[in-house]
């Protein structure tokens, strides 16, 4: 097929729930591709030589060659591709923020200018991974001879994961704590299930524990083993504690009751499973619920509240529609689910009855100003300009700090000022030798890939220091 | 596993466990707790670690049945396990020599007294305790609290015991008698420890309070156990649990304990239905 005939193929549509339906239910949204709605995507690939979307994937998974595959028919050899360079391909095909990254760059996309015709990149990486866990076609890859060597894993997230998976497969013996009683970091107690399902998460941790890895749930390291210990133990550390200290607004009423962080909110909903009836876990269902924010954590609380029956929810947010930090994608379901977007509102005070129940809030009417130190334009109060939003839930997701346990478990840790270890950037090294740190915890709130990429950096550094390739002296 | 090695009946509705958790028992000090979950599709709970032996690798933990889980736990025989325990939470209690400790228990709350009583007795303070309880009956660990006190005073609101009162008229009384207290400790019903406070704080008396707040994760994540403390927004779960009671927002912490009262009691008798109907009642009431 000839580029001028690529060109002209029309995005193809990934079927999705009907929306009117899926706010009753928790299972997932868009349904994959089927394989002759993929072949036909793929076939919109141009395979430029200077493959632009690759330098648009912060891991460089090799886009056009497993989309070359897919064309082929030869599914088998597009995932191995693709896990080259990516462990959790099933992850990052549905969360990753495509339309800033690959799909940003795409010549197709740039063309017709309008990032929305973009070769979809993404839903092609979870085509093939569906297929492989629905085909059981995963690789068990010959693991060398054990090195004799030990690295603890601090934290079952995405960074962690790819951590022990890279490093199992080079012979050395790993063994994650995780502080849950769960896996998957925040892919377990905070992306709902509608957009990620469990199934998924679970599945990707089974097969690294049958390479090997060996798993300790309900483990805070700092706590229930101290850091000295573990680092008696291992041979080598990684940290990927993630970053999940919620902020709140420290505005009036933030302890009324029904008022919660998105952490809080998620994690009972997810982890705990409170959007059954029949979990032992309370949830307040609101009628109307506003959740306060912009980003993923605010989408996936908004839409996890009209699953949980709520009859209105408003997304209230301080900057404009423009600096949305969220995935287009999420946004657009959260408009097809109903979502109302309430922009350029500030909550300055959230209001409660005699009882201490929560009735409301009210905002402040903000307008845009010069950009500020993110890039994006600040927002500005217009004097005088408030107002009173009711509500009976009000869910507080503007955002996540680094988790404090193990720097303060580690005094020798070196921090930056928002709570983030600071790294040797190739190395992923901390100030303390023999101990690494990535993802959230370095990072502040990022992204899957990001912590991903971060553990696979990790990863050869650790694998080069437990094989005395680095020069430097354990103490 | 978390294999229950005994369990014991200490009063109306409470009961001692003795279980499986080496990782715990080896590194808990006084006042920190664990969270639990009874089985692999339960609520998560915390409960105080009330003792640990580490070279069996066990630690104790005393339930007072109140609800869904904590009945659904009083079921479980030795021999059983309990799906999982997270722990030890929370920071350690603050024990020093101070002199003179007064420690006040109410209720479920004299099961974490306990340990902080026994360490301030092991740093070389002298304990005095006062322990309330609304009838004889629903006393609990009298003899242990004997063990570990100077001076041991108990009060009933009904008179079945010991002094008929609250806790705060025996530390008044004790006042009275001209006793010089350094530091106090109280632990109990929230409201239980509102007025010791008031009343500590009148009197001068530096307290600590141990916070039992709603939880979930126990590690800084969800903020469900926020309590204001200075007009400042403190996790007890990483923070605390204990704080400084004379600055503790009592009226705020009180009324979110009651977020779920609705639900709670749906999910307590749809147990009890489901018992009644199906297993046998047992001993869960
Ligand atoms: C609601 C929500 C939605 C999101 N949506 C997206 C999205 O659509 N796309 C995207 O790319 N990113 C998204 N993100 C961000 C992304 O999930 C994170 O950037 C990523 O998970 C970070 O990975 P991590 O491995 O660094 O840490 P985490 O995933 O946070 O995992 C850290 C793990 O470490 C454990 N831990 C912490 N301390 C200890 C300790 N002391 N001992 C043992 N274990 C410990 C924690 O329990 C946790 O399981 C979202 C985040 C949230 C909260
Ligand atoms: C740090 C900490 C240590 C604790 N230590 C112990 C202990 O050693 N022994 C013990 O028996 N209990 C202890 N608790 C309280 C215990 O966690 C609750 O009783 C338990 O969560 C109730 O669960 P349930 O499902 O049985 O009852 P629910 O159905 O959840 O609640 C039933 C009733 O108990 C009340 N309640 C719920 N949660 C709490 C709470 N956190 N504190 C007080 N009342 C509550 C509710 O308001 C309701 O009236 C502790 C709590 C905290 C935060
Ligand atoms: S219990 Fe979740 S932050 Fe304290």
């Amino acid at each position: 097929m000839n580029a001028a005939t690529r060109f002209k193929l029309p995005p193809v549509v990934m079927p999705e729930q009907d929306p009117a339906e899926r706010v009753h239910n928790v299972r997932e949204v868009p349904l994959g591709f089927t394989p002759e709605m993929a072949l036909q995507e793929a076939q919109r690939c141009l395979h430029c030589t200077n493959q632009p979307c690759v330098e648009g994937c912060p891991v460089g998974v090799r886009i056009p060659e497993f989309i070359q595959a897919i064309e082929s028919g030869d599914e088998l050899a597009g995932i191995g591709i693709i896990k080259g360079t990516n462990l959790l391909p099933a992850v990052c095909g549905r969360v990753c923020p495509q339309e800033d990254q690959c799909q940003k760059n795409c010549t197709v996309g740039k063309a017709h200018r309008d990032v929305g015709q973009a070769v979809q990149i993404g839903k092609l990486e979870r085509f093939l991974a569906d297929w492989e866990r629905e085909n059981h076609a995963a690789v068990i890859p010959q693991i060398p001879p054990s090195s004799g060597k030990r690295v603890a894993v601090i934290g079952s997230g995405p960074a962690g994961l790819t951590v022990a998976g890279d490093l199992i497969k080079l012979g050395h013996a790993v063994t994650v704590f995780e502080a849950l009683h769960m896996p998957g970091g925040v892919l377990g107690y905070g992306i709902p299930e509608f957009r990620l399902p469990k199934e998924i998460v679970y599945q990707e941790v089974a097969y690294l524990a049958k390479l090997g890895v060996d798993f300790q749930y309900n483990t805070v390291i700092g706590k229930s083993i101290t850091v000295d210990e573990v680092r008696k133990d291992y041979d080598a550390i990684f940290i990927g504690s993630g970053a999940g200290l919620p902020n709140f607004l420290h505005i009036p009423g933030e302890s009324l009751l029904g008022v919660y962080s998105a952490n809080e909110y998620l994690t009972r909903a997810n982890l705990m499973h409170a959007y059954d009836e029949n979990s032992d876990t309370p949830i307040l269902r609101g009628k109307s619920v506003a959740v306060l924010g912009g980003g993923n954590v605010a989408m996936d609380s908004a839409r996890t509240a009209l699953r949980l029956g709520a009859l209105k929810v408003m997304v209230i947010y301080r900057r404009s529609e423009e600096e949305m930090p969220a995935r287009k994608e999420e946004y657009h379901h959260a408009i097809q689910e109903g979502v109302e977007f309430h922009f350029l509102q500030n909550p300055v005070e959230i209001l409660g009855n005699r009882e201490g129940w929560v009735t409301g809030l009210t905002v402040q009417k903000m307008q845009l100003g010069e950009p500020d130190a993110s890039g994006r334009r600040r927002p500005l109060p217009i004097a005088g300009q408030t107002s009173n939003v009711p509500a009976d839930v009000i869910v507080v997701g503007i955002g996540n700090n680094p988790n404090p346990l193990i720097p303060a478990a580690l005094p020798g840790l070196q921090m930056n000022r928002h709570g983030g270890i600071i790294t040797d950037e190739d190395t992923m090294e901390t100030s303390v030798p023999g101990v690494f740190a990535g993802g959230d915890i370095v990072l502040g709130a990022a992204t899957v890939i990001l912590a991903m990429g971060q553990g696979r950096k990790a990863a050869r550094a650790i694998h080069a220091w437990l094989t005395g390739t680095t020069e430097k002296a354990k103490d | 596993m978390n294999t229950i090695r005994k369990r014991e009946e200490l009063g109306r509705n409470v009961v001692r466990y003795v279980v499986d958790a080496p990782l715990v028992a080896t590194h808990r000090k006084p006042g920190q707790f664990v969270i639990i979950r009874v089985t692999d599709h339960g609520e998560r709970i915390p409960l105080t670690i009330a003792d640990a032996n580490p070279e069996m690798g066990t630690i104790s933990l005393i339930v007072q049945s109140v609800g869904k889980t904590t009945r659904e736990m009083a079921m479980l025989r030795p021999g059983n396990a309990i799906h999982d325990i997270v722990g030890p939470l929370g920071r350690p209690t603050h024990i020093q020599r101070f002199g003179t400790v007064l420690c006040v228990g109410g209720g479920i709350g004299i099961a974490p007294l306990y340990p902080i009583a026994k360490g301030m007795k092991e740093a070389r303070n002298r304990v005095i305790t006062v322990l309330g309880a609304r009838a004889h009956d629903l006393l609990i660990l009298e003899d242990d609290m004997r063990n570990v006190s100077d001076e041991l005073i108990v009060t009933t609101d009904d008179g079945s015991y010991g002094t008929k009162g609250l806790v705060t008229d025996a530390i008044r009384s004790l006042m009275s008698d001209g006793t010089h207290i350094d530091q106090a400790v109280v632990i109990g019903p929230p409201l239980m420890m509102k007025f010791t406070s008031l009343l500590t704080k009148e009197l001068g008396i530096p307290t600590m309070a141990s916070l039992n707040p709603i939880m979930i994760d126990g590690t800084g994540l969800c903020g469900g156990c926020r309590v204001t403390v200075s007009g400042e927004i403190k996790f007890a779960c990483v923070d605390g649990p204990e704080f400084d009671a004379h600055v503790v927002d009592w009226d705020s912490m009180i009324r979110r304990l009651g977020t779920y009262r609705t639900a709670e009691q749906v999910a307590a008798d749809r147990y009890d239905h489901e018992c009644r109907v199906g297993l046998d009642a047992g001993e869960s009431r």
